[in-house]
């Protein structure tokens, strides 16, 4: 039921910040790594989503790059 | 369909203001925007909003979402408006999502950076090459990169990077860097920022993600590898959702001292009017002009 959620971000970037305040109205656990600081994570999220940019969110390894929230929303069930 | 009094599109620094204005008048209004804070909350040393000696872009939009929060505000977030239409009397908003009807409204959507228009930008775009530093420069953790554009937002950008990267490339076209003058000063002293004027690019190159750019100077192409590129060039207005109010050359609203367009209860604010000084603490005072302005016109009708 729960689908793991993993959210690749930077702390200066908005579109990270409004990604993550949708997340938790929603009650939506998830992981957060700041890639800025985490080198392994940030290469982890360019092979996953093949692209340099944030945010990058994983829903149960389907990938969704940027805040595209009726995305999200359909992987979610929402 | 309900008929609001009011409908402010973007919030920006002005559209913010003019939604704090508004709440506080007991307008009835919503505000419809593609996102909080535009432009602002991706600049990132911001030393010249009075009150603050020194706060980043982001910070000082947590501080508008703050303020604006105080007053039940409803904030259609993430719903880009495609179209203003007129009906009669009133004006029909039409977003990605939904329409909406309104006696008056405020256009503040601010601005979009422009594209250099050069061979691999669009193939690179998010591969290495992005147009905003605010977000992605953290990304680039000892990279080399290039900042494209010596004004104030390239200015910004190499800051900002220059603890982030290992060397930065500063690119300007122009033979001399055009922001402001007590920045330049600053960027000189910075080791790791090798600044090129009168310096053209040309191509941005590589394989899966940017591996380096063509440039040119005084006639002659050379290439240097970066991984990262910073577009920094500027900025063209979010005026293309409507089309009976009067712009000019450069696109931009046209507004007189009480932020009223050439079409009757279509106000505008901000940096997608033609406003001297595109700057945050402008903006906001036209915001709250425009916000005044349109209270006292719904008043009339």
């Amino acid at each position: 039921m729960n689908k793991k959620v993993i959210v690749y971000s930077t702390r200066t970037c908005p579109y990270c910040r409004m990604l993550k305040d949708f997340l938790k109205e929603n009650n939506i656990i998830f992981e957060d790594y700041d890639v800025g600081e985490n080198r392994e994570k940030l290469e982890e999220m360019i092979k996953k989503s093949g692209q340099i940019g944030v945010p990058v969110v994983d829903i149960d390894g389907e990938i969704i790059v940027g805040f595209d929230r009726e995305e999200i929303k359909r992987k979610l069930g929402l | 369909m309900k008929i609001y009094e009011l409908i402010i599109i973007g919030a920006g620094p002005a559209g913010i203001t003019a939604g704090i204005y508004a709440a506080r008048k007991k307008i009835d209004f919503i505000i419809i925007t593609k996102d909080i804070g535009g432009q602002a909350s991706l600049s990132w040393e911001i030393e010249n909003y009075i009150g603050y000696q020194f706060i980043t872009g982001p910070e000082l939009v947590e501080k508008f979402i703050e303020h604006i929060k105080e007053f039940n505000v409803e904030i259609k977030e993430n719903e880009p408006v495609k179209k203003i239409l007129r009906e009669d009397k009133i004006f029909k908003i039409i977003s990605d999502k939904n329409e909406y009807l309104s006696k008056t409204i405020i256009i503040s959507t601010g601005r979009k950076p422009k594209k250099l228009g050069v061979k691999g930008e669009d193939e690179f775009k998010n591969k290495g090459l992005t147009y905003c530093a605010t977000c992605d420069a953290p990304l680039f953790r000892d990279k080399e990169v290039a900042v494209i554009g010596g004004g104030n937002a390239g200015l910004d950008a190499v800051i900002q990077l220059s603890r982030i990267a290992r060397k930065i490339y500063l690119i300007e076209i122009k033979n001399e860097l055009t922001g402001d003058k007590f920045v330049i000063e600053k960027i000189k002293n910075i080791k790791n920022v090798e600044i090129m004027t009168g310096t053209k690019i040309k191509e941005i190159k590589g394989d899966k993600f940017v591996e380096g750019i063509r440039i040119e100077k005084e006639g002659k192409e050379t290439e240097i590898k970066v991984e990262g590129i910073f577009v920094e060039i500027g900025s063209i207005p979010n005026s293309e959702i409507i089309d009976f109010v009067e712009k000019n050359e450069y696109g931009e609203i046209i507004v007189d001292c009480k932020n009223r367009t050439s079409f009757p209860g279509v106000f505008s604010a901000g940096d997608v009017t033609n406003v001297f000084a595109k700057q945050i603490i402008v903006a906001c005072g036209e915001g709250a002009k425009a916000s005044i302005s349109s209270f006292e016109y719904l008043k009339y009708i």
